[in-house]
């Protein structure tokens, strides 16, 4: 089966720290990774592939340097890395960004199934999964933490609050990996070697044959107004003394304030 | 690309360069450069102190958003009734609704959606839009998808609001896509501009560490998931009568997309339902060995609260995944979240600083949660823990 796994290099939020002076996030220095999502998504289709054979495709839209983020792919043991990347594209919201990763992937010699991570470390939004199922017209299941492919059709487990929903749905289709779906494989030495060599087409506007007008900031519904830090509204209420002492006083300020 | 620096402006301060987040601006000269990798987020343009960086937003064709009237509130069905986020949406919607001198609808599909709708007009929402058959008994996306695109093209609601619950993520965006509008996700925060009539969402990015203020200008309606247990749930009005509407669906099993197989509650999983706790106690490293998740179990037995940890325990293999609070764990909005042993990497406080009450304990003073907690204990939790769980168990009388 030919799968295809859509990845996103992003800020890595866990070597972010903030100013206390200035409430602003302190961004200097932040490495890129790939989108830690994006890696169990790498590796159940790597996975896939090691059960049924096919080929595992990595594309990834954004600026030049999201490259590094393919190569990486390359080293996990993806067989091709495109980069989808044009000026045109920039400022894409989550509906122009489905739109262009659906148009790459009509492009993609032939899917299967389409994997992508559960959501994007940095926006948080678990939109362009569905965005995409939803431009190319074939069905979805999000959160999925276990895979079986049989023929033509796919039965994913999904976790819910709770609860595992098992979905079966006829193929080609997209699935969001969910953290709880594996253990992403290390890059071996041999593996970033051989990434090293390969070659990273990067395809633009004009090689997917996008509608300019549905791309980029002409082709985003969505306008971002404004940026800020968030407020803290309350302070911090420092409780001392013996152990038993402070437990004491917690109590009764929970049970004041009713939370207990 | 539309942004650029006005260098007759530019002072050199170097701020935006650490404002932006995709490390696009770089010093050349003594200026900045916007570079390649700028993704025109516009996060640099409010920090520059000279107005030096132009951001000039694209023209788009204007819509007659006058054609489109009215909130809606895409309603979800709970194990008994409509669920609670769908309460807070008509909360909030009712005050859109009111600020828009407009009506507010509720939308519910289901097996038996026509009971719940009866229910549901009786305290709330001006009109109720109900679809009923056996092939809506479960959420699907394809189904659900289908149905609600429909009733929007065509009753054209100039808002429409869905839960950021898994159901609402997983629905909402093929919406936004099949009717080529805008969708924000995951919203803290809803208001009406007045002037221009538009919707202003605010909505947390970078895990939490900066908000974004969102607009949908041209486009129709203008659609938002929110975060659960943010909103005032709508206050029952008993007076209150609302049209209730018949949306005639028909189904094809086979032609759906997918199938239900199985729906299999787990005990694991259905245990630590932290998103749904309402209090949630949770270790960290601090507290040095896995046996010692013992006085956490106990102090959460005895609140009847629900065990949670942070990312380095769960990556340890210290205890079961499903107990991770954070940004690649859960998200949990809980009335009371007891910290200990958690030094509050960005990663955890994106998970869980949306708690009505935070307590932290740590023995380290200068630890990052005590910054976002209420009441903060500095103190060792092998003596703190303990003494809380006894206090606890003494006063509630349960354990």
């Amino acid at each position: 089966m030919d799968i295809v796994v859509c990845i996103k290099q992003v800020p890595d939020t866990s070597e972010v720290s903030i100013d206390p002076e200035t409430n602003t996030l302190v961004r200097e220095g932040v490495p890129s990774i790939i989108n830690p999502y994006d890696e169990n998504a790498i590796e159940v289709g790597l996975q896939l592939k090691e059960e049924h054979g096919g080929t595992v495709t990595a594309l990834s839209m954004g600026p030049p340097q999201a490259e590094e983020a393919l190569r990486q792919a390359l080293a996990m043991g993806c067989d091709e890395a495109i980069l989808i990347s044009d000026r045109a594209f920039a400022g894409s919201d989550t509906l122009a960004t489905s739109y262009v990763l659906a148009e790459a992937i009509r492009k993609v010699d032939s899917y299967d199934l389409i994997i992508c991570g559960k959501q994007a470390f940095d926006g948080d939004t678990a939109q362009v999964g569905p965005g995409i199922a939803e431009q190319l017209g074939i069905p979805q299941a999000t959160y999925a933490v276990d895979v079986k492919v049989d023929e033509n059709r796919i039965a994913v487990k999904r976790l819910l609050a709770g609860s595992f929903e098992t979905i079966e749905m006829k193929l080609p289709a997209l699935i969001t990996a969910d953290k709880h779906m594996n253990v992403p494989r290390h890059a071996g030495l041999r593996g970033v070697m051989a990434a090293r060599k390969k070659e990273i087409p990067t395809w633009t506007l004009e090689d997917i044959e996008a509608d300019p007008e549905k791309c980029g900031l002409s082709g985003s519904p969505t306008t971002v107004v404004e940026i800020f830090p968030p407020q803290r509204s309350h302070k911090t209420e420092r409780l001392e003394g013996e152990a038993q002492q402070v437990a004491r006083q917690l109590v009764e300020k929970l049970r004041e304030a009713q939370l207990l | 690309m539309n942004i650029y620096i006005d260098a007759e402006k530019c002072t050199g301060c170097q701020l935006c360069v650490k404002a932006c987040p995709y490390s696009a601006i770089q010093m050349a000269e003594g200026l900045a450069t916007i570079t390649e990798a700028c993704t025109l987020c516009g996060g640099c343009v409010s920090v520059c102190p000279v107005d030096a960086i132009i951001w000039e937003a694209p023209a788009v064709e204007e819509v007659d958003t006058s054609d489109y009237q009215g909130v809606w509130v895409i309603g979800e069905v709970g194990e008994d009734g409509l669920a609670g986020v769908t309460w807070e949406l008509l909360g909030k919607g009712r005050e859109l609704a009111e600020d828009l001198n407009t009506e507010l609808s509720l939308v519910v599909l289901g097996d038996e959606a026509g009971e719940l709708a009866q229910k549901a007009a009786q305290s709330g929402p001006d009109r109720v839009f109900y679809a009923e058959d056996p092939a809506l008994a479960c959420y699907r996306t394809g189904t659900y998808t289908d149905v609600i695109s429909g009733l929007i093209n065509k009753h054209k609601p100039e808002i429409v609001l869905f839960g950021a619950t898994e159901q609402g993520r997983d629905l909402a965006p093929r919406i936004a896509v099949r009717i080529k509008t805008g969708l924000t996700a995951d919203c803290t925060g809803l208001e009406i501009d007045p002037e221009e009539r538009l919707l202003v969402q605010t909505r947390p990015a970078f895990g939490g560490n900066i908000m974004a203020r969102i607009i949908t200008r041209n486009h129709r309606p203008q659609m938002a998931t929110v975060r659960p247990r943010v909103m005032q749930r709508l206050q029952s009005q008993p007076e209150h009568g609302a049209e209730i509407v018949e949306v005639p669906v028909s189904f094809n099993e086979t032609s759906i997309m997918t199938r239900i197989i199985d729906i299999a509650h787990d005990e694991a999983a259905g245990q630590v339902n932290l998103q749904d706790a309402e209090i949630i106690v949770s270790g960290g490293r601090g507290l040095k060995k896995p046996e010692n998740f013992a006085i956490i179990r106990e102090l959460a037995d005895a609140l009847g609260a629900v065990v949670g940890a942070s990312r380095p325990t769960v990556d340890d293999g210290w205890i079961a995944p499903y107990h991770q609070v954070g940004q690649t764990g859960s998200t949990v909005q809980p009335r009371l979240y007891i910290a200990c042993g958690i030094s509050g990497a960005v990663q955890h406080l994106a998970g869980m600083s949306g708690a009505d009450c935070i307590v932290a304990i740590n023995s380290d003073p200068a630890a990052p949660i005590f910054e976002v907690a209420h009441y903060g204990i500095v103190g060792d939790v092998f003596e703190v823990v303990p003494a809380l769980t006894e206090i606890v168990r003494e006063e509630l009388g349960s354990g």
